[in-house]
């Protein structure tokens, strides 16, 4: 709201979207994407605060060196839980089930989802999986890591190891239907005008994290199938006792489970990419080099898996041949932070909310992709392997990567899907509190990892303490960031000030609509004339209603 | 609480060196471009902040530009990788003269055994000045040998060994960790390496109380099992000759060619039919559950030491049990090319 170039006071549309129809039938049988989009956003806010439920109480007991607080099991039931939740209820249908189903239509110029019954369907099934978990946990929980390595888990424990799979297979239905509805909505849906060319780079990548949630969940599931049966039924695929080998779990698992961190990161990286080019008022540098990083970092990502297995007993050549592979992966990733930096080059820069976080996201992303290249590295990998430095590097993308794109992503789409503005002072605050928070955190678990401290442990030797209490401290800290944004959102939706169609003025066809969008998102159908990111044009305002 | 932290662990063997010199360097470039981004930030915010009087200058687009920021991080991604390969191979391939040391892990213990028959808990004594390997094995989960002292870590697993191996540099006391997750106890599985001088080091295994060498208590499982009705050395044997044997390619049933291993014997005693001698019947029974994992280094030990305590020929090499002694080099020397030897029959 920086540049205040409307004097006429913006008003609410009289019909939207929010108000077509009311009742508890009208959001639960909605076949509206927008309305999907915030049932999604409902279920995931509540697993997400579940999850950061989880890593407090482990940040809790870490506090002191002896495992004073839980017992054993209880500790391992809790990271684990904090990893599936954090992981399959939270961070793979974050970006694109929220932020993805809500503005990749409206960007392509579309009414809805090629199929948006399957939409819906996606959801429910997501419920289920994630409150069928959810009772697994009430009811005894697992101490499988999120990894389910074997043959502990389907052979040696006693928790409910065979349910949480089930849970987590449904999870993983769910987002193959979510990646398959948008490469479907890309390539069908498209308004008049709208050419691959001219795609916003929010839905790239979407469409190579589709791309991948359609390909490398299904191998997911037989994994886990598999594991479900020689749990129950002894056959021997995994267990040696069975005549199975547990390193295959491994491969199996990583299949899927490293593109899956690409599922995870990808859609961030296309939120980044719209913010800077808003907020610096700028044509994104390289639009054709971004693009196509992210179909190239889905491909890569299909060829990497085994660098999490380094010292699993995998053969020293092939280990070498996956870190040459993964070191490939580095290349498109550091693209795309070069060109965002260099969309800002002579730019009009402002620094509302989302643009601090998508500042915050470039900054830890560096760091975190760095990290993955010294982890990716054999001679290197193999001391810091399975310690708090693994923890630090991969938080440092996932929660200072994606939680950061994704509280951009809805401080930037806030105002079109609601109408309203969120606070903005309190806003840039947890912004930065969020930023001290989470480098408080996860930066000394860096060097714990060095220090050589295991990941998994409920209790440690008393030289690690002080790194320890500094990340609970900072842990205190980032909580508070993330519940902030929770009670002004809440409180926007009643008090926040009524934002206009465009209150950014951004280039993109989801401002060319009402905020909130009408029910089928354009009165008329629009028209493409222009490349992406027109900023600097002059902006033709089209006022569709 | 303990205030003082180091940044680094101990450096206690031949590799912590190397590997820390290759981690500051990592740490280096990663700061560089981290500064190097996060400055460029700051500058630009500052620089080109949203003002009345300026609009936003729209450049883009420079494939000069692209192809640059592609290929500066490939080549030293590139020479990263390098770097980090002929790491890894060093840590990994033990050198020829090491002390051979077999551990065993279970939840949630480690189980040591010298060669000269002591045995250790949660301990492991190791000389410094020579490599020492370690031969690994788990009796149920997936364990993982870790010593940051000394930056060595391996993944112990339930159905083959695994081998590491370290060269202390300096007396003391190490952490071992367990450090892949293993179910319950898995903080606890910890123990310490304890690094002698030779002198200490000798003096220590002279105080153990070994019931007789690692080969020698083999040796008594060999008989207790009645292996020796089969595995004699005479022609008429039911079973392979194992005089000599460690070490040397077989050639299985199906023409295959075997090196007779660690793996390959634990193998043959848990899962005879897996891979049969050529000219052998698949009579043997399976020791599974009958033999423990303790129980079958010994004897591995023992069969490692049948070659070399026997001065006299071996009687039945030209039978087809094994190979002939003027086939082993080329064998060797083609499975050394990764090569698949041909079967010896039909070589020209």
């Amino acid at each position: 709201m920086s540049t205040a170039t409307t004097a006429i006071k913006p008003i609410m549309p009289a019909k939207h979207f929010l108000n077509d129809n009311y009742g508890i039938r009208s959001w639960l049988l909605t076949k509206d994407h927008k309305r999907i989009a915030i049932l999604y956003l409902v279920s995931i806010t509540f697993f997400f605060f579940m999850g950061g439920l989880f890593a407090a109480l482990i940040r809790l007991e870490l506090l002191t060196p002896q495992g004073d607080l839980f017992t054993s099991d209880t500790y391992n039931k809790l990271f684990s839980m904090h990893g599936i939740n954090m992981v399959f209820f939270f961070l793979v249908p974050s970006i694109p089930a929220t932020l993805g189903n809500f503005v990749l239509p409206i960007m392509l110029g579309a009414k809805d989802l090629a199929f948006p019954k399957i939409n819906l369907l996606s959801w429910y099934i997501y419920i289920f999986a994630a409150f069928f978990s959810l009772a697994t946990m009430v009811s005894g929980g697992v101490d499988t890591g999120w990894t389910f390595y074997t043959p502990l888990s389907s052979g040696f424990l006693h928790t409910h190891v065979a349910l949480m799979a089930v849970g987590v297979i449904f999870a993983g239905f769910s987002s193959i239907f979510t990646g398959l509805n948008f490469i479907v909505t890309v390539h069908r849906m498209r308004a008049p005008g709208m050419t691959w060319g001219r795609l916003p780079l929010f839905v790239w990548s979407n469409y190579a994290t589709s791309l991948i949630m359609v390909l490398a969940t299904p191998v997911l599931a037989i994994t886990l199938i598999l594991l479900a049966l020689e749990r129950t039924f002894h056959i021997g695929v995994f267990d040696p006792r069975y005549g199975g080998d547990p390193v295959l779990f491994q491969h199996m698992f990583w299949f899927y489970s490293h593109p899956a961190v690409y599922i995870m990161i990808l859609p961030g990286m296309g939120v980044i990419s719209e913010l800077i080019t808003c907020f610096s008022r700028k044509r994104v540098f390289g639009y054709s080099f971004v693009a196509f990083s992210s179909i190239a970092i889905a491909v890569f990502g299909f060829l990497v898996w085994a660098h999490h297995m380094f010292v699993a007993g995998i053969s020293q050549y092939s280990a070498m041949v996956f870190s040459l592979l993964s070191m490939a992966v580095a290349i498109p990733s550091a693209v795309k932070v070069f060109n965002w930096t260099a969309t800002m080059y002579k730019g009009s820069i402002s620094l509302d909310t989302p643009m601090l976080y998508a500042l915050g996201f470039i900054g830890l992303f560096t760091i975190g992709g760095l990290t993955g290249i010294m982890l990716a590295a054999l001679g290197m990998d193999v001391h810091v392997h399975d310690t708090y430095f693994v923890i630090a590097h991969f938080h440092y993308v996932m929660v200072g990567g994606m939680v950061t794109a994704y509280l951009g992503g809805l401080h930037f789409w806030w105002p079109k899907i609601t109408g309203r503005m969120y606070p903005e002072a309190p806003a840039k605050l947890a912004a930065i509190i969020t930023f001290i928070g989470f480098n408080l955190t996860f930066f000394p678990q860096f060097v714990l990892g060095y220090l050589g401290m295991p990941r998994r442990y409920h209790a440690y030797p008393p030289e690690f303490q002080v790194l320890n209490v500094l990340s609970s401290a900072g842990a205190s800290v980032l909580a508070i960031g993330f519940i902030l944004p929770a009670i002004y959102f809440l409180w926007s939706l009643k008090y926040g000030a009524i934002a206009g169609d465009n209150p950014w003025q951004a280039t993109g066809l989801e401002w060319q609509t009402t905020s909130p969008p009408p029910t089928h998102n354009f009165h008329e159908v629009p028209v493409v004339t222009t490349r992406p990111y027109n900023y600097g044009a002059q902006q033709e305002v089209t006022v569709v209603h | 609480m303990q205030f003082k932290f180091p940044l680094f662990p101990e450096q206690a063997s031949t590799l912590a060196g190397q590997v820390d010199a290759f981690y500051l360097f990592l740490v280096l470039v990663t700061t560089f471009f981290s500064l190097l981004i996060a400055l460029l930030i700051l500058f630009f915010i500052i620089k080109y902040r949203r003002r009345p009087d300026r609009e936003a200058e729209q450049i883009h687009g420079s494939t000069l530009l692209e192809i640059i920021w592609t290929v500066i991080p490939l080549g030293i991604t590139l020479f990263i990788f390098v770097w980090g390969a002929v790491l890894y191979y060093k840590i990994q391939n033990p050198p020829v003269n090491a002390l051979e040391i077999y551990g065993v892990g279970k939840q949630w213990m480690w189980k040591f055994q010298h060669p000269g028959g002591q045995r250790e808990i949660n301990t492991l004594h190791v000389p410094t000045g020579r490599p020492v390997k370690v031969t690994l094995i788990s009796q149920d989960v997936i364990h993982d040998f870790f010593v940051p002292a000394f930056r060595v870590k391996q993944d112990v697993l339930p159905n083959r060994y695994v081998t590491s191996w370290f060269q202390a540099t300096k007396p003391g006391a190490y952490h071992l960790f367990c450090s892949q997750y293993c179910g319950t106890n898995h903080s606890a599985m910890i123990g310490q390496i304890i690094a002698m001088t030779p002198e200490d080091y000798q003096e220590w295994l002279a105080s153990g109380k070994a019931e007789g060498s690692l080969s020698s208590m083999g040796e008594k499982l060999f008989q207790e099992f009645g292996c020796t009705t089969c595995h004699r050395p005479d022609s008429g044997a039911r079973g392979p000759n194992l005089q000599g044997l460690y070490g040397r390619p077989v050639r299985l049933s199906d023409n295959r060619i075997v090196i007779a291993d660690d793996n390959y014997i634990r193998e043959s005693i848990l899962h005879p039919n897996a891979k049969v001698v050529q000219g052998f019947q698949p009579i043997m029974p399976t020791f599974e559950g009958v033999v423990s994992e303790d129980g079958l280094i010994q004897i591995t030990e023992y069969i490692k030491h049948m070659g070399t305590q026997e001065s006299e020929p071996i009687n039945n090499r030209s039978t087809p049990t094994q190979l002939r002694d003027n086939e082993v080099p080329q064998i060797q020397q083609e499975l050394q090319q990764g090569g698949q030897p041909a079967p010896s029959g039909k070589k020209p």
